[in-house]
């Protein structure tokens, strides 16, 4: 696929290359024959109509699929910079999860303190000591803008955190480990606006941390954070560029219908 | 003028609709208060019969041939030590079969056979168990008419409904929760113990008392497998004065139940063993109850900070 490295953004270095992926749930071929790229340190964007592959394509990058039966990938994502295909059976999808995070459509905070909750990802990867899991929790909340909110009450359970501090929650979460990509999927549907601006202007701070994919339904939300855009459509590709030349320019016809509002 | 006459006609229409929320409703409370008056019925029965030889006598008391000195030392003994067994023997094979089928297993046609099978398990008549106990607790292993092979015979019985509780509850967990485990990294036994044991434990634990309290009324399985009707001694203590302190020789001990009991007061020509059934049952009841009771605690208390 032609990509164009236009002046708006400077050319970076891919993070993560994606090779004629094709998946299937069983016998349904839900992504068909992608080519894509993740620049280091940028946000990509996945948008399109429901029902488009854009969360599947997402959740190949961590291996969410192999929790369940039936489900099969074929191609290619390589992660750089050591070359290794995340999609090989003969690669561990726990050593995939830990070095790629996600964060999820509805804030999914643990029945746990807040505290706990930011920690897990550490204890999961066999930190005891006290010290380094406090310092690396208040890192990952101050990282997330929830620590001023939240620094004298972290053994306060996370359920009585509002929607969008739930959000930030889980952000902080998945950013305590250091992950080398920050994977969201549609995370503002379940927020209100106020909470949505706030998670979005997190998103677009994050950036200069982390290489960062992010689902979304809302055009708007893709236009103001994302530097790169891909748009699919049932399972396909249909084309994936800078974000201003997909909003102002799109080369594909039927990018432009949904872009304006003539489809989806 | 016209739009009036719609008006009143929707409000006829709508008053005619009503009637039968009303007449369903009468029915509902009809249909309710003959399950709950029968059964307040039989335990105020079982009261006014009962009570009176309710004493702190009648508990520590063995069986007598004299109804007015008879008691239920041997029986509530018996009860406890079986459901002691019962317990610790259903609770973990229980769990680990949840989890294992809930998280674990393959999914093919080898797993849903059996995931139908264990459904279908609490369905099985209880003396099928019994006879089951029979055959292997108290001959092929040579457990003899003991607690043990008693308590076993009840675990079997109360195995399906501790399994099915167990994975009930791990599947109320939303998917969410388990992903988001799973997204950080998580092994699927520290997802099982750090997240999926620890939230679904109110369910489980009321699983496990219901199954409990199923058990403990049970008369055909420990009848089958020879629990004798007139015991007067108890099993060897479990807490020994020299070394090692503790003590198994009760498990193999002879025993009997409290329904067991109740049955055999029953069976007596004499009015006052009548009385010493009813009072045994109230015991029995009220025990039931209590755990019962114990299990909506404990849901309410280990929920509180759960909230989907």
């Amino acid at each position: 696929m032609q990509i164009d490295q236009e002046k708006v953004v400077e050319p970076t270095q891919y993070k993560s290359e994606v090779r004629n992926l094709n998946f299937y749930y069983g016998e349904f071929n839900a992504l068909k024959n992608i080519d894509m790229v993740l620049h280091d340190k940028k946000i990509t964007a996945l948008i399109g109509p429901s029902g488009c592959g854009k969360s599947t394509f997402l959740r190949c990058f961590n291996r969410m699929h192999d929790l369940y039966p039936g489900n099969r990938y074929e191609g290619e994502i390589i992660l750089y910079p050591d070359d290794v295909n995340i999609l090989a059976s003969n690669v561990d999808p726990i050593e995939v999860r830990m070095r790629i995070s996600m964060v999820f459509q509805k804030p999914n905070p643990f029945p746990k303190s807040i505290y706990e909750n930011v920690a897990y990802g550490l204890r999961v990867r066999g930190i005891k000591q006290r010290a380094i899991l406090d310092e690396r929790v208040e890192v990952a909340l101050r990282n997330s803008a929830l620590w001023d909110e939240v620094k004298d009450r972290q053994h306060d359970l996370a359920f009585n955190l509002s929607g969008g501090q739930q959000q930030r929650l889980c952000i902080a979460r998945a950013l305590a480990t250091d992950p080398e990509i920050l994977l969201f999927d549609e995370p503002t549907s379940a927020l209100d606006p106020i909470a949505t601006a706030s998670i979005e202007e997190l998103i677009t701070d994050l950036k200069s941390k982390v290489t960062i994919l992010i689902v979304t339904h809302n055009m708007q939300q893709a236009a103001r954070v994302s530097d790169y855009t891909a748009y699919m459509y049932l399972g396909e590709l249909i084309e994936f560029n800078v974000t201003d030349t997909i909003f102002i320019k799109p080369k594909n016809k039927q990018t432009e219908d949904y872009i304006t509002g003539r489809f989806g | 003028m016209k739009s009036v006459n719609n008006l009143e006609e929707i409000r006829k229409i709508i008053g005619r609709h009503k009637r039968w929320d009303l007449i369903f409703m009468i029915a509902g409370i009809f249909a309710l208060m003959i399950a709950v008056l029968t059964f307040m019925a039989l335990f105020a029965h079982m009261l006014f019969d009962g009570m009176p030889r309710l004493s702190w006598d009648f508990f520590t008391s063995f069986p007598s041939r004299r109804p007015e000195s008879a008691g239920i030392l041997s029986a509530w003994v018996g009860t406890t030590l079986v459901m002691l067994v019962t317990a610790v023997s259903a609770v973990p094979l229980g769990i680990g079969s949840g989890i294992y089928l809930e998280e674990y297993a393959p999914k093919n046609l080898i797993t849903e056979i059996i995931e139908i099978n264990v459904t279908n398990l609490a369905g099985v008549p209880s003396i099928i168990y019994g006879l089951l106990a029979l055959g292997l607790f108290v001959y092929q292993l040579g457990f003899g008419q003991s607690i043990l092979a008693a308590g076993l015979a009840l675990a079997l019985l109360i195995l399906p409904v501790v399994i099915v509780a167990t994975r009930e509850a791990i599947r109320s967990i939303p998917v969410t929760i388990r992903e988001g485990a799973y997204a950080l990294g998580a092994t699927k036994w520290q997802t099982v113990s750090d997240h999926l044991l620890p939230y679904s434990s109110a369910g489980i634990l009321t699983g496990i008392i219901i199954g409990l309290a199923r058990a403990i009324g049970e008369t055909a399985p420990i009848i089958t497998i020879g629990a004798l009707t007139f015991i007067a001694f108890l099993p060897p203590s479990p807490v020994k004065n020299e070394f090692p302190y503790v003590s198994f020789e009760w498990l193999t001990a002879p025993f009997t139940v409290m329904p067991i009991q109740m049955f055999n007061w029953v069976s007596r020509p004499e009015e006052a063993f009548q009385l010493n059934a009813a009072a045994a049952g109230l015991v029995l009841v009220v025990m039931t109850l209590a755990m019962n009771g114990l299990a909506i605690y404990l849901r309410y208390r280990m929920r509180k900070n759960i909230k989907w």
